[in-house]
């Protein structure tokens, strides 16, 4: 049996709004192969966490303003926690040594998203390519295609197979999945795997460079829209995420309200009087999107891509926040 | 907790048919008596589980893991019941099936792409007020001449359909939103045009009806790409159809009737036209033109104290849980635009949250606008009359009255 009777991000009533920038804290952490730890997050007061797909990520917002995506790895049908696994990256920035040496059980974090840039389209059959950590948004992805009955087959490359998470609770597969460690096998056999081009199959991979380039040759001849690969590229953000307040600029009120952290824009924009309609409060409905003239927001919505948050002029005050001191927007 | 914890008797029931003539032309007693009763009352007459309270209602919404929609949003149980038609792959279907016809639609119909269709509605809602002001008169229904004639002037235009057949939209999605009740006179009433609505609603569907740009256009678009199959294509299409009409007529009509009632809220929204989507919202919260969806337990959940075993249908009462004073104050049943509407339930919540909602809600900002710079003053110019529907909340006339400025 289950209990619905817990809280949910339901909107407060009005005059009594305290919502705050979403927050998860860190409910485990776990060793899952050499370099890589998972993070299971929930919600600090217990409440359900936005819902997701497979493919989709989220962006971690770390104590000293940084921010990392990765890929959700858990089990949705679990609305209250989410799971994801993080490779600590020697040349990376910073961002995977602290959540391997500092972050703790108990510890918060800042949340973004979940969006999803790698969505499961239906398909008669899928072949998934992972290599590494690129592991991460491929589990859900099989569970979903095992849960649906779908033919499906799982090539998983690493350097080692130690270095390889995931693979214990991959192993109740048998023989749809192939395990294949660099030092044991050389590298992966893409052309082998995947077979002749067939329409009704889609491709999902994801990995490191190398191996989605060798993907891209060896797919170069199947039909458009049936690979479908993604790739962790560290985006170029400006400023850092802030914990200090910035200032909002009402251009047509003429009005200027000041956020403290922990605050969500949304709630103080409309404390000040000024009407913004909103509705889920979790950045994935789109009801509260409003213009922005200038400054550089720190996105935390489910709903814009790249391409779109790349255009900086629009974004969604119930979940997002600012990296400069001042957002100037159109209301 | 445990099963023995709660005596069955504990559990309010009630004999009323929420389906009932009576109820539908005015459900807010009803609606009270509910609240009033518990979290959770159970209906005997079909053996439902009620929730009206905004607790509870918000609460089943968002929970799609424990209560499903793929077993039917009506009161027929898909686990045992043939549908009257092939599912929705949006209302109908539960993740992962709902995921990827939800993201198609939701990208086009999201706020982004409906931006470059901002300007022309504005200025067909300009274009019709002052067509209908010219050709009525002070004193028309509103029904007919505003609330129906604009969505159907835009909407099947936004969506590409053909000039042909489309007063067959609104019985269409009249009886698609009826058959979501018990099978009463209503549903008879609608039986007869079925096959023949139907047969139309599915022919629209196709890629070669439909125009080369459009809504229509763009989910065609995405089954080319793959993102949904061509087996999905139309039927993504007739969600558009079915439930794209109907309910943004209803919407309109609804903030037409408050504001007519209200008069020092039109004035509010005339000195601020600015708030014409405030006075949207806060219409569909009061009226919940959909009032009503079932949902069915997949495991034994407990709520309220209460217990709903697996595979029941639980029904959800949106227009009661938008007036529940525990969620909106005391002056819930009033319409005030000084009041922020966010987070009624009026196009649901969570994963099936009305994908449509931004969609409507231009079209009501172009004419609530339109409206607010042409006329001063509207009231009734006669008693309005009732659409009775086993899910919809509807207006079969609105005369009005309305003094140009």
């Amino acid at each position: 049996m289950i209990t619905a009777d817990r809280p949910s991000l339901a909107p407060e009533p009005p005059g009594t709004s305290t919502a705050a920038a979403a927050t998860v804290r860190v409910a485990a952490k776990r060793v899952e192969a050499e370099g890589v730890v998972s993070l299971e997050l929930v919600a600090p007061d217990g409440a359900r966490l936005p819902d997701w797909t497979p493919g989709a990520h989220v962006d971690l917002v770390l104590p000293d303003g940084t921010t990392r995506q990765y890929s959700l790895c858990g089990d949705r049908w679990d609305a209250d926690r989410y799971r994801i696994g993080v490779l600590r990256e020697p040349a990376g920035r910073g961002g995977s040594a602290y959540v391997h040496d500092h972050l703790a059980v108990g510890d918060r974090v800042g949340l973004g998203g979940p969006r999803n840039n790698f969505p499961l389209v239906p398909a008669q059959r899928y072949l998934f390519v992972g290599g590494g950590i690129g592991i991460t948004p491929l589990l859900p992805m099989i569970r979903q295609a095992a849960l649906l009955g779908v033919d499906w087959a799982l090539l998983y490359g690493g350097r080692t197979r130690a270095s390889m998470a995931f693979v214990d609770e991959l192993a109740e597969h048998g023989e749809r999945v192939r395990v294949v460690p660099q030092d044991e096998h050389g590298l992966l056999d893409l052309r082998g795997f995947l077979g002749d081009p067939d329409p009704g199959t889609r491709v999902y991979a994801c990995g490191p460079a190398p191996m989605l380039a060798a993907l891209a040759e060896a797919t170069a001849a199947w039909p458009a829209h049936t690979v479908r690969t993604e790739r962790f590229v560290a985006r170029e953000l400006g400023a850092p995420a802030r914990d200090t307040p910035f200032e909002v600029e009402l251009a047509r009120t003429g009005r200027t309200v000041t956020v403290p952290p922990g605050r969500s824009m949304l709630a103080a924009i409309t404390e000040a009087g000024v009407e913004v309609l909103s509705s889920c409060r979790q950045g994935t409905c789109g009801t509260c999107e409003t213009g922005l003239l200038a400054g550089e927001p720190d996105h935390r919505d489910s709903i814009l891509d790249d391409d779109e948050r790349a255009a900086g002029d629009c974004l969604f005050p119930c979940v997002s926040q600012a990296r400069s001191d001042r957002l100037v927007l159109d209301l | 907790m445990t099963l023995t914890a709660e005596p069955a008797h504990d559990l309010p029931t009630s004999d009323v048919d929420p389906f009932c003539p009576e109820v539908l032309e005015d459900p807010l007693p009803f609606h009270a008596a509910l609240r009033a009763a518990g979290p959770v009352v159970h209906l005997r007459r079909y053996d439902v589980y009620a929730f009206a309270r905004y607790e509870q209602v918000h609460a089943a919404l968002v929970d799609w893991q424990g209560f499903q929609s793929a077993a039917g949003v009506g009161l027929s149980n898909f686990r045992h019941e043939k549908p009257w038609r092939p599912p929705s792959l949006l209302l109908e279907a539960d993740p992962p099936r709902h995921d990827a016809p939800r993201r198609v639609l939701q990208k086009i119909l999201g706020p982004r792409a409906l931006r470059k269709l901002r300007d022309a509605w504005a200025a067909d809602a300009d274009r019709l007020v002052d067509e209908v002001l010219a050709a009525q008169g002070p004193e028309f229904d509103a029904v007919a001449h505003l609330t129906e004639a604009f969505p159907l002037r835009v909407f099947p235009d936004a969506v590409g359909l053909g000039r042909e057949g489309r007063e067959n939209l609104l019985p269409y999605g009249d009886h698609a939103f009826n058959a979501f009740g018990p099978a009463n006179a209503l549903v008879e009433k609608g039986a007869p045009r079925v096959a023949e609505l139907s047969a139309w609603t599915a022919a629209q569907c196709a890629r070669e009806a439909l125009a080369p740009e459009g809504f229509g256009a763009d989910i065609w678009a995405a089954s080319d790409r793959g993102d949904i199959t061509p087996e999905q294509a139309p039927l993504v299409v007739r969600s558009l159809l079915t439930a794209g009409v109907d309910t943004t007529v209803h919407g309109l009509s609804a903030v037409l009737h408050a504001v007519a009632t209200h008069p020092e809220q039109w004035r509010r929204l005339r000195e601020d036209p600015g708030l014409a989507r405030v006075a949207f919202d806060e219409a569909v919260r009061l009226e919940s033109p959909v009032q009503t969806f079932f949902r069915t337990a997949t495991r034994d959940v407990a709520i309220g104290g209460h217990v709903i075993p697996d595979g029941h249908k639980i029904l959800m009462f949106l227009g009661a849980a938008n007036r529940d004073p525990a969620r909106w104050g005391p002056d819930a049943d009033a319409f005030d635009l000084g009041r922020d509407p966010s987070g009624h339930v009026g196009f649901g919540m969570g994963i099936h949250q009305c994908v449509g909602q931004h969609v409507a809600r231009l079209e009501a900002e172009a004419l609530i606008t339109a409206l607010a710079r042409r006329v001063a003053t509207i009231e009734l110019a006669g008693a309005p009359r009732r659409h009775l529907n086993n899910t919809l909340r509807a207006w079969e006339t609105l005369p009005l009255r309305l003094r140009p400025a």
